[in-house]
């Protein structure tokens, strides 16, 4: 790693302040920048530290709302008792990122500010039409995510927490690289309301050129019946999809379907 | 650099690093707690994990200035003077290590497995548990059944009625 | 024997250290004074260097010094070496280019050293490593074996054309062709041996250490045979005369071969010491391990088996091209060669055999031992040639392999080895029993209601260790004898220290020799110690590999505690005043023979030091050494099993069951054994589903981290159904065959014959990841 200085802040108004020296960065729970430093893919020249900020952190659900803190971590995700019975897919989505040690220290803010094409909270924020609050605005997640690694997010801003109504039925299928354990195929099947109507949205990490999206001909199939049986007669394509030693986009595409099919039969139950 | 103040093993310690520091390489170079180990670059192996405020964390992926307030454990501070941790003692009874190299971060992420399972363990679920833990020696066989048994015995001991386990 | 003696499952002694945290490897060791080394590698597969300027990266902060391969060489330091002489089949020695342990005129792989840049920091001395400006002129390179040896190929080193090392044969091509020609059925296939990276947890590290008041070097490194590592840096590599070099290899986190090698960090991390005027120490991080640790495999090979009408193997075939990477490792030559087609007749009696080897310089890692060592190879090759016979005959595998298996011993091979000793049928059945084979197709059928495909597959293996024989060994080209030696001392007390020339970097030596010890005298085996890897205490030894700790090693403490023996008995004897052939030893005393007159061991062992009543003429002290060479190898067997299902809409793999049924041999410790069995098989069920290096076109290294090289993890692997059926070795005294490779050479085939019988395909190359299978399934 080369030479950084490290700054904690106190509050997200401490750490806009402390982000303009330098070329710095936010560090929330450093599972993908710190690893990034060490091999010097990554050089800020300040870190300003976000993860003990207190009002960052925590679960809330009011009724269907929910809002989750940037600084929670993972394995709080996981465990919050209130997110399983609101929102069990979330909660169960966050239990596969990672390993243990990675859960109680990686955050669902790091994670969707970092927009890593392979991570997992991506697909659930555009399926669940969630939003990104910043210390700036409010963001639909469908404009959130911008290509690799890139999000909408101006410099000084900051996401303090993501926003949702929890769906009626939702899942989540991952079929994991057998090597790093990231998603080769992530797909998040959840199915809400949107201005009264059954809204179904289908969103799919790890398999395309330009970070997560929605599977639009799977989102049609299952509009007209929310079941299993519907995902086998949508096409994905494998245009736009990424090839790597572990997969190709012909598997990839084979993949998004299979874990579709799986993903709305979990979400029936 | 960064004035940092932490509990390592129960003790307050000071210090004064760069702030590029690794919480590992604190605890191996500035410490002289070697048991800590470096077998990755990507934070997968799992040779360096330690207890950072009472929860399992990769040492190999936090700056040591981060944790300054917090309290780690390290696998020199498990036993409980000469009585072995009963991860420890399980390890050792059911042959779950051959070089040494990944046991520490093996035995300190099993010790948080396990207490985060209050309800009990089965063989797939410490298996799943161990994705972050890498081996190559022991095909991982006697290590999940090191876990197992560590597992029952503290659920024994920890039942105030029950007899402890001999 | 007793509690703590032979056959006991005694936990470790060496465990207390690791479980604590008070384990000591290289990383741990502080040297006052001590800096850090960065070693600055080349980005490019094949290059020539056109300059090397390090002023800039001189006058960073921290910067102790950096040092080049001019200076190296001018320092008279020598090239690294193989140390196995391979002849061609015309009589050509092999071709062995030139190997700076710093490069400086060309670089033939991504990670190939050219300086090394020392800080007081490692982070300072990786910062000045960024500031070393190298020019390079890039030039074409080749990664693939079979490709390299085609015409216009780029050629890597000026010794040999076509980048052939050596062009080598065994056995009799007349007979076996014929045999071919005259048979009722031929199976013929292309078997790919895939390339692997060892990955020892602990990453490999040197330290050295230049003492100018003594004009002595100590080097402190991970090794599996710290006395070949000092050999061979004062004979061939000039760092120092051997009374001037003290190497230490401490704990070590694992080696699986990859830690028997000289590699050039060591040897400069010596040299810079005193160049620099400090201890160096140097730590690989992952990566750099991934593209400079010996890799393992990579053959390419054709096989034809020859069978009569009656399913009798009649004669084999085999051309293998071997790929060695960009220099020749320092065994490099004997792995595809004397360890690879000398175990091409399997547990099968073969008539003929030949096989036709190539091996091949291209612009990778250097290729060299790893677990099995070319004894993987072979057992594939054959193992799943024998099960595509077996579908192509219509008999079933298990019999194909039966009514083919030697029965009679010893038994003399086509290919130079004697098989001793063996009951393969007997491993057969305990397998099959084991596995529930009978009742497969129900299982199968089960299986296939849920979608999923389940495949049944089997191997049958056969391994040479107790590595070797030294005149025989020299004979074939050794460059040293493998011998071993071990030395007893008993204290004055009667506490014992055994040092031994072997290594433990895993296999619980501390306990497995401490419970020989034990049992032979009854005395506590907390009461025996065992030394071993340290040049300053261990006078000689030619370290652990090939699975010859237990057969080669052990014997050596066997023959050193004979002579020891035999002299407390003169002792007690006289002490007794009984006659020396009355005396025996139980339970921790001399005793005669049918009385109770005895004298303690410990007691026994104060009259050796005191010296004031021994037997005339007889020296004071307890103390005896043996230098134990095997009259052959052992050949350890047995028979592996692996049931798996496939899902086919992912490739996804699972397996359901995987059984080891060995014959090792005689057993010393049955926890320890089974464990080298689970390792050996997690390594080889890694080979055949997970793992796999893998190079692109201009050679870079596209898994050179765990991001993309899949190690076996927890939940890839079931729990493993062991078991063993012994037949004593009658080549040592102990009777032990050797246990430590068995794993990782059996596994591969049952692998992979049990998933093209769930795919209903004739052949897959390893490693059968999701993606893979799911390819293979498509087709089908």
């Amino acid at each position: 790693m080369y030479s950084v200085n490290y700054h904690r802040a106190n509050s997200v108004a401490d750490a806009v302040k402390l982000l303009k020296t330098g070329d710095a960065k936010l560090l929330s729970g450093g599972m993908t920048l710190i690893p990034a430093m060490k091999t010097r893919l990554a050089a800020p020249s300040d870190l300003v530290d976000v993860s003990r900020i207190a009002a960052l952190k925590g679960v809330k659900v009011s009724g269907k709302t929910v809002t989750i803190g940037a600084a929670t971590t993972h394995y709080e995700v996981s465990t919050d008792a209130k997110l399983q019975k609101a929102c069990p897919a979330l909660a169960e989505l966050a239990s596969m990122i990672g390993d243990p040690a990675v859960r109680h220290r990686g955050t669902i803010g790091g994670s969707i500010a970092n927009n890593d094409p392979a991570a997992d909270y991506p697909a659930a924020m555009v399926a669940l039409g969630a939003t990104i609050v910043t210390n700036k605005r409010e963001i639909a997640a469908d404009k959130f995510f911008k290509g690799l690694f890139e999000t909408v997010l101006k410099e000084g801003e900051i996401v303090t927490a993501v926003t949702f109504t929890a769906p009626a039925k939702a899942a989540y299928q991952k079929f994991r690289n057998p090597a790093s354990r990231y998603a080769i195929v992530g797909v998040f099947v959840a199915k809400g309301k949107a201005n009264g109507k059954d809204d179904v949205r289908v969103a799919v990490t790890g398999a395309g050129d330009d970070g997560v999206f929605r599977a639009k001909t799977i989102e049609v199939a299952l509009a007209k019946s929310f079941d299993p049986a519907a995902v086998a007669g949508a096409k994905v394509s494998a245009d736009g999809l990424m090839t790597d030693i572990h997969a190709s986009a012909d598997y990839r595409a084979n993949l998004i379907g299979v874990m579709a099919k799986r993903a709305v039969a979990a979400a029936n139950g | 650099m960064s004035d940092i103040s932490l509990t390592v093993n129960g003790r307050q310690v000071r210090a004064t690093v760069e702030d590029r520091t690794l919480l590992v390489h604190f605890l191996r170079e500035h410490q002289g707690l070697t048991g800590t180990h470096v077998g990755c670059d990507t934070s997968q192996c799992g040779a360096c994990v330690v207890h950072v405020d009472g929860k399992a964390m990769k040492s190999c992926s936090m700056l040591a200035a981060q944790v300054s307030g917090s309290t780690i454990v390290t696998i020199e501070g498990i036993a409980n003077g000469a009585d072995l941790h009963p991860v420890q003692a399980a390890f050792k009874e059911h042959h779950g290590l051959q070089c040494g190299f990944c046991t520490p971060g093996m035995i300190m992420s099993a010790t948080d497995m396990i207490a985060r399972h209050p309800e009990g363990l089965d063989e797939a679920t410490v298996r799943v548990e161990l994705e972050g833990n890498i081996c190559r020696c022991t095909g991982y066989h006697n290590i999940v059944k090191a876990i197992l048994a560590a597992s029952q015995a503290m659920s024994k001991a920890s039942k105030p009625k029950a007899k402890k386990a001999a | 024997m007793g509690m703590e003696g032979i056959g006991a499952r005694v936990t470790r002694k060496e465990d207390k250290r690791f479980i604590t945290g008070a384990g000591r490897y290289v990383d741990d060791m502080v040297v006052p004074g001590m800096k850090h080394a960065v070693f600055v590698r080349s980005p490019h597969a094949h290059a020539q260097i056109k300059k090397i300027d390090v002023k800039q990266a001189q006058a960073m902060p921290g910067v102790v010094a950096v040092l080049t391969g001019k200076e190296l060489k001018a320092d008279g330091i020598g090239n690294l070496i193989c140390g196995w002489m391979i002849h061609s089949k015309d009589g050509s020695p092999m071709k062995m280019g030139a190997w700076s342990p710093l490069a400086f005129d060309r670089v033939r792989y991504v990670g190939d050293a050219v300086a090394i840049v020392i800080a007081d920091t490692k982070g300072e001395a990786r910062d000045a490593a960024e500031a070393v400006e190298v020019t390079y002129k890039e030039l074409k390179a080749v990664v693939d074996a079979v490709k390299a040896l085609e015409k216009g190929a780029p050629q890597l080193h000026p010794e040999a054309d076509n980048n052939l090392i050596f062009d080598w044969e065994i056995g009799d091509a007349k007979a076996t062709d014929a045999a071919i020609k005259a048979a009722h059925h031929v199976t013929r296939m292309k078997i790919v041996n895939n390339r692997l990276v060892p990955n020892a947890m602990e990453p490999r590290a040197a330290l050295g250490h230049y003492d100018r008041g003594e004009d002595h070097y100590t080097c402190w490194t991970t090794s599996q045979n710290p006395h070949v590592a000092r050999l061979v840096m004062s004979a061939f590599y000039n760092v120092a005369p051997e009374n001037k070099l003290r190497v230490i290899a401490p704990d070590v986190g694992g080696g699986f071969g990859s830690k028997i090698f000289i590699y050039p960090e060591e040897v400069v991390c010596l040299w810079a010491s005193k160049k620099a005027g400090v201890p160096v120490k140097w730590v690989a991080d992952r990566t750099e391990s991934f593209l400079t640790d010996a890799h393992g495999r990579d053959h390419h090979s054709t096989v034809e088996m020859a069978f009569d009408k009656n399913n009798r193997i009649t004669g084999l075939k085999v051309d293998t091209v071997a790929n060695l990477g960009a220099y020749m490792s320092l065994f490099s030559s004997s792995v595809p060669t004397y360890l690879y087609a000398t175990l091409l007749s399997g547990q099968y009696n073969i008539p003929a055999i030949h096989a036709n080897v190539r091996t091949v310089y291209t612009n990778t890692a250097p290729v060299d031992a790893y677990r099995g060592a070319g004894r993987p190879e072979a057992t594939y090759l054959l193992e799943r040639t024998m099960e595509t016979a077996a579908r192509e005959l219509g008999v079933s595998p298990a019999e194909l392999r039966r009514s083919n298996f030697i029965t009679q011993f010893p038994h003399q091979t086509p290919v130079i080895m004697c098989y001793d000793a063996g009951d393969y049928g007997a491993s057969l059945d305990a397998a099959m029993k084991a596995a529930d084979y009978a009742g497969f197709a129900k299982r199968r059928d089960k299986a296939r209601k849920a979608g999923k495909l389940r495949g049944i597959g089997m191997s049958c293996y056969i391994e040479a260790c107790g590595i070797a024989p030294s005149a025989a060994v020299g004979s074939l080209g050794a460059g040293v004898g493998l011998w071993e030696s071990a030395e007893v001392r008993v204290n004055a007390v009667g506490t014992i220290e055994v040092l031994t020339g072997s290594h433990s970097h895993g296999q619980g030596h501390e306990t497995t020799f401490a419970q020989l010890v034990a049992g032979r005298f009854g005395v506590p085996i907390d009461s025996v110690s065992i030394v071993h890897g340290d040049t300053d205490k261990v006078q000689m030894g030619m370290g652990t590999y090939g699975s010859r700790s237990g057969a080669v090693g052990m014997s050596a403490i066997v023959k050193a505690l004979d002579k020891v023996e035999a002299k407390a008995k003169k002792i007690a004897a006289h002490l007794l005043e009984a006659d020396e052939g009355d005396i025996v030893i139980e339970n921790g005393a001399l005793k005669v023979a049918g009385t109770d007159k005895n004298v303690p061991w410990f007691q026994m062992a104060l009259a050796a030091y005191t010296a004031h009543n021994l037997p005339s003429g007889m020296e004071a002290g307890l103390k005896e050494t043996s230098f134990y060479d095997p009259t052959n190898f052992t050949f350890p067997a047995g028979c592996y099993i692996c049931e798996l299902e496939v899902d086919p809409e992912t490739g996804l793999t699972e397996i359901i069951q995987f059984v080891a049924a060995d014959d090792f041999g005689n057993i010393i410790n049955p926890m320890i054994v089974e464990g080298q069995v689970h390792g050996g098989i997690a390594q080889g069920v890694g080979q055949a589903m997970l793992e796999g290096a893998f190079y692109d076109a201009s050679g870079q290294l596209l898994t050179a981290s765990y991001m993309d090289y899949t190690m076996p993890r927890a939940d890839d692997l079931p729990s493993f159904k062991v078991s063993t059926s012994n037949t004593p070795c009658p080549g040592n005294p102990l009777g032990i065959k050797g246990c430590g490779e068995a794993g990782a050479i059996g596994s591969p085939p049952a692998v992979i014959n049990a998933l093209t019988d769930a795919l209903g395909i004739a052949d897959f190359t390893m490693p059968a990841s999701p993606s893979r299978v799911w390819a293979a399934a498509q087709k089908h």
